[in-house]
């Protein structure tokens, strides 16, 4: 089973991150279990969702506490929830920023970890160009798929396409696809 | 067909394959996202006919949804929380008339203090309304059991009330085998109802009726429930058949029949323990589990036969009988009068707090060893409860607890210190 | 104007006899052939203002939809009385279900008939006061604000009267109930704004409201027939005199409705769309003091001392209505 946790703030799409990584697993022939853990309904307020992939039916409902890979779709939770916790060593981390580690204060906090699976990427910007708005949550998946590999960015796109229409389809694909060339270029980088 | 897709959206596709006439509905987290995509469908023209009622209360949707059913109408409604309790009277007529209207509760706890998240308290509350309450694990159980819920409506005339956690089942995007429109057709005929508002031949329904008689109604409600308890099983079965996948009935066993222990438990949670009790067996403990499907009526004898070989039971329950305990352990410890068995009652999930398989196992090991409290609220932060309860005895006016066990736990600031 | 001017032949009183009216312009009672839906044999009190209104209502819904009718019951004093288990006096589909869902009820009950195509059936809900003015209060809105295809119909009788006379909403200033006994200061209900439900009505601008009262049945059928020649929401508040209640005499039911609406204190008139359409004129004004002396639940007002202000009061209430109305 991959567990994946989102973590951003209500109005970034962070429920609709979830349910679109689910959707692209279920494209691929895979369970997939997507759900929120939220507060009556505020735009700004701290928003977590979740994503269960497996092979075989999923059951348990409980939060994800032991995430495999982490989005974190607004840095300024970085220091205000606990959005690491439970991370494993093994674990992948993306974080919607064009700032490094260091520069966001988290150069310590890497120790223990694999490096090469923690990135930041500044998918805001790339959604902004590509979609208009700087909703980056398709984007990150992009940059999700090329990481960790856990769905393709075909079917990435796949979900895209069923869940939004027109330009906002378009805008998220594109987006989407920007953010997995930067990931997969990035960690072409780490891994040279 | 496989999709996947939102619990709730998944329940009203089906509920649309269904053919409801009339749907009254009334807004309430976390039911909406329900009522909202039928809406749709009504207004796209997309279900029809069907008249879908947007009313000033969970009363006045009950009360629609009476009149509606009373003239003939496959009817349907949903709401969770404090909308049951404001149509609880509007509950005990709707049974009392015998009108075969179907409605799905999001479960959601039942404030003061005001929770959004899931619990069992609402329809906890309305246990003895006269409404048949079937419980399901999964959204894929949800989607199944609202068909089975008209069927077996229609033939009893009795109101049932499809039980889903709220937010768990809900709000989860999860595959679903959605059926086809001929499965449905195939297994749900077209209402027929035993008592009609009919110019053509006119009848008063809802008349006073006195000492001379009302005991000999309500013994034909406990006769009709009790029936249920035979075609429950039955209508499974059929739509089982029809549908090419197994149907539960009034109750499910997962690696009980050999189990010393057995936790008995309703609704979504039983997926999380089924994955505690796989890990558990692994390190060669024997349990098993029992969901109760079909809590209303309660398939005493059943459940008596599903932990007959058991040592001890565990029920796990997200519901509270303030001042006594479980509210579901008494059921099961009346099915096993006579029996040695232990019964342990474990309190969890309250308000929406999550039940984690580490946290179950933990428990469960617990209680194989016998050394489980008689009764347990999972989770409790018995510092909390300690700081606040030293409060009370300090000062007389020491303020609403709620908000007292907020700020202690830093959810809510303090005030200028 | 629902009513319309017909030539009386005296009887030696205010009253006219329409034995020598032409058939269309006869009250539906006096055909025999009416669909009688509130039969004989109910349970309601000697003098009862209700089953009167009732009567004249229902039958004359029922012809206006050649008998095709279905009625939503509050629980009260009408519901209780025609329905004595085992036996209902009701001719038509009849639905009981709660105390303050009436009209929620009447709602379902069209929606569903929509939903089957059968628009050609009509709905009636109907209720008291208490399952109207309070209780009902909310479904009254809800039903009205949609729009819905139902005539609901208000037997007020001004009081709680089947638990045994408490106050409700719709209870005048000074009237003695068991909630608003005649003791203290002040006894009697105290003076307030009232709670006028047929103005909450045209607050909604549904397509037809209407007041009316027992003294006039023809008028009140006329009312219901024009009612049921509208679709969508509609309102008839009729004011039914309880003798129990109202602590009159049995005899004097007529004549106290009629007082009402001669004093002012019970405007009688149509509104559309939330307009006030036509207004039933009083023939000749009377002092409020007539209306209330028939009536034991204002006893306090004369016995052991007269109570000038508060009569004076009432009287103001009365006249502010005149004005308002137009009803001179």
């Amino acid at each position: 089973m991959f567990q994946v946790r989102f973590h951003g703030r209500g109005g970034q799409g962070v429920v609709t991150a979830a349910e679109l990584l689910s959707v692209a697993a279920f494209q691929e022939g895979r369970h997939a279990q997507a759900f929120p853990s939220f507060g009556s309904e505020r735009t700004g307020a701290p928003v977590v969702s979740f994503c269960r992939i497996d092979d075989h039916e999923i059951r348990t409902r409980e939060p994800v506490s032991e995430p495999d890979a982490l989005i974190v779709q607004d840095p300024t939770l970085l220091h205000q929830v606990d959005v690491f916790g439970g991370l494993r060593a093994e674990g992948y981390v993306l974080i919607n920023s064009a700032r490094s580690f260091d520069e966001l204060g988290l150069g310590d906090w890497v120790t223990g970890f694999r490096r090469e699976r923690l990135l930041t990427v500044p998918a805001s910007e790339m959604a902004r160009e590509r979609l208009g708005a700087p909703r980056p949550n398709a984007a990150l998946l992009g940059g999700l798929a090329a990481l960790t590999g856990v769905v393709s960015l075909e079917a990435v796109k796949e979900a895209i396409v069923r869940r939004f229409a027109g330009s906002l389809a378009e805008g998220n694909s594109a987006a989407a696809e920007a953010c997995f060339q930067f990931v997969s270029g990035a960690r072409q980088v780490a891994n040279a | 067909m496989l999709e996947q897709i939102e619990g709730s959206r998944a329940v009203a596709r089906a509920l649309a394959l269904c053919r409801p006439e009339v749907i009254p509905a009334y807004p309430i987290s976390p039911q909406t996202h329900i009522v909202e995509a039928l809406s749709a469908m009504v207004k796209s023209g997309e279900l029809a006919p069907c008249e879908f009622v947007n009313v000033e209360s969970e009363f006045a949707a009950m009360s629609v949804a009476i009149g509606a059913s009373a003239t003939g109408a496959r009817t349907y409604t949903a709401t969770a929380s404090q909308g049951l309790l404001y149509m609880a009277e509007a509950l005990y007529n709707a049974s009392g008339l015998g009108l075969p209207v179907v409605m799905t509760v999001a479960n959601r706890a039942i404030g003061a203090p005001i929770n959004i998240w899931n619990d069992h308290s609402d329809s906890m509350s309305q246990r003895d309304s006269g409404w048949i309450q079937l419980y399901v694990e999964s959204n894929q159980e949800a989607v199944d059991t609202h068909v089975l819920a008209f069927r077996l409506a229609e033939e009893l005339s009795l109101p049932v009330m499809v039980c889903m956690d709220g937010f768990i089942l809900t709000h989860a995007f999860e595959r679903v085998d959605l059926p086809s429109a001929e499965q449905v057709d195939s297994f749900l005929p077209a209402y027929e109802p035993r008592q009609l508002l009919d110019p053509a031949d006119p009848v008063s329904i809802g008349a006073m009726v006195g000492p001379e008689a009302f005991t000999e109604v309500k013994y034909l409600a406990h006769v009709k429930h009790l029936q249920a308890l035979d075609l429950i099983p039955e209508l499974s079965e059929q739509l089982g058949a029809e549908l090419g996948r197994t149907q539960h009935g009034v109750l499910r066993r997962y690696r009980s029949e050999d189990a010393e222990t057995i936790v008995v438990a309703l609704g979504s949670v039983l997926g999380t323990i089924e994955d505690a009790v796989d890990q558990l067996r692994g390190q060669g403990v024997s349990i098993g589990a029992v969901g109760i499907k079909a809590f209303r009526p309660f398939p005493t004898e059943d459940v008596r036969e599903a932990l007959a070989r058991a040592a001890r039971v565990v029920v796990i329950e997200k519901a509270l009988a303030l001042g006594v305990g479980g509210i579901l352990v008494q059921d099961v410890r009346n099915s096993l009068a006579g029996s040695r068995a232990g019964i342990y009652t474990v309190i969890a999930g309250l308000g929406g707090r999550p039940i984690t398989t580490e946290g179950l196992c933990g428990l469960l090991t617990a209680a194989v060893a016998d050394t489980l409290e008689a009764t347990t609220f999972l989770d409790l932060n018995s510092d909390l409860v300690e700081r606040e309860l030293a409060r009370a005895r300090a000062t007389r006016r020491s303020g609403p607890h709620a908000e007292n066990l907020l700020r202690d736990i830093g959810v809510v600031a303090a005030g200028p210190v | 104007m629902a009513t319309r001017p017909i030539k009386f032949y005296q009887v030696g009183s205010h009253a006219a006899g329409n034995r020598l009216l032409d058939p269309s312009l006869r009250s539906l009672q006096s055909d025999p052939n009416r669909s009688n839906a509130i039969t004989k044999g109910h349970r309601a009190c000697q003098g009862c203002g209700e089953a009167l209104g009732a009567r004249y209502a229902i039958d004359a819904a029922m012809r206006a939809t050649g008998g095709q009718l279905i009625a939503a019951n509050a629980t009260g004093c009408l519901e209780v009385f025609s329905t004595p288990y085992p036996e209902s006096s009701w001719q038509l589909p009849w639905l009981h279900s709660l105390f303050g869902n009436a009209p929620a009820v009447a709602s379902g009950i069209a929606a569903a008939l929509k939903a089957k195509g059968r628009s050609e059936v009509r709905v009636i809900g109907q209720g008291g006061d208490g399952g109207t003015v309070d209780i009902g209060m909310a479904c009254l809105s809800g039903m009205f604000e949609r729009n819905d295809d139902v005539l609901y119909i208000c037997y007020d009788n001004e009081a709680y009267m089947n638990t045994g006379v408490q106050r409700s909403g719709s209870t005048p200033p000074a009237a003695r109930t068991m909630t608003t006994q005649a003791v203290g200061p002040q006894p009697g209900n105290p003076f307030g704004q009232g709670k006028n439900v047929p103005q909450i009505a045209m607050a909604h601008e549904i397509p037809y409201v209407a007041t009316a009262t027992v003294a006039e049945p023809r008028d009140l059928e006329a009312k219901v027939e024009q009612a049921m020649s509208i679709r969508g929401a509609r309102y008839i508040h009729v004011l039914v005199t309880c003798p129990l209640g109202w602590a009159s005499a049995s005899g004097d039911t007529i004549k106290v409705a009629r007082l009402a609406k001669e004093t002012g204190l019970f405007p009688v008139f149509e509104a559309r769309d939330g307009v006030l359409s036509a207004v039933s004129k009083i023939r000749r004004q009377e002092p409020v003091e007539e209306y209330l002396a028939l009536q034991g639940r204002y006893r306090h007002l004369f016995k052991p001392t007269r109570q000038e202000d508060v009569i004076a009061r009432i009287q103001a209430r009365a006249d502010r209505n005149i004005e308002r109305y137009g009803l001179l």
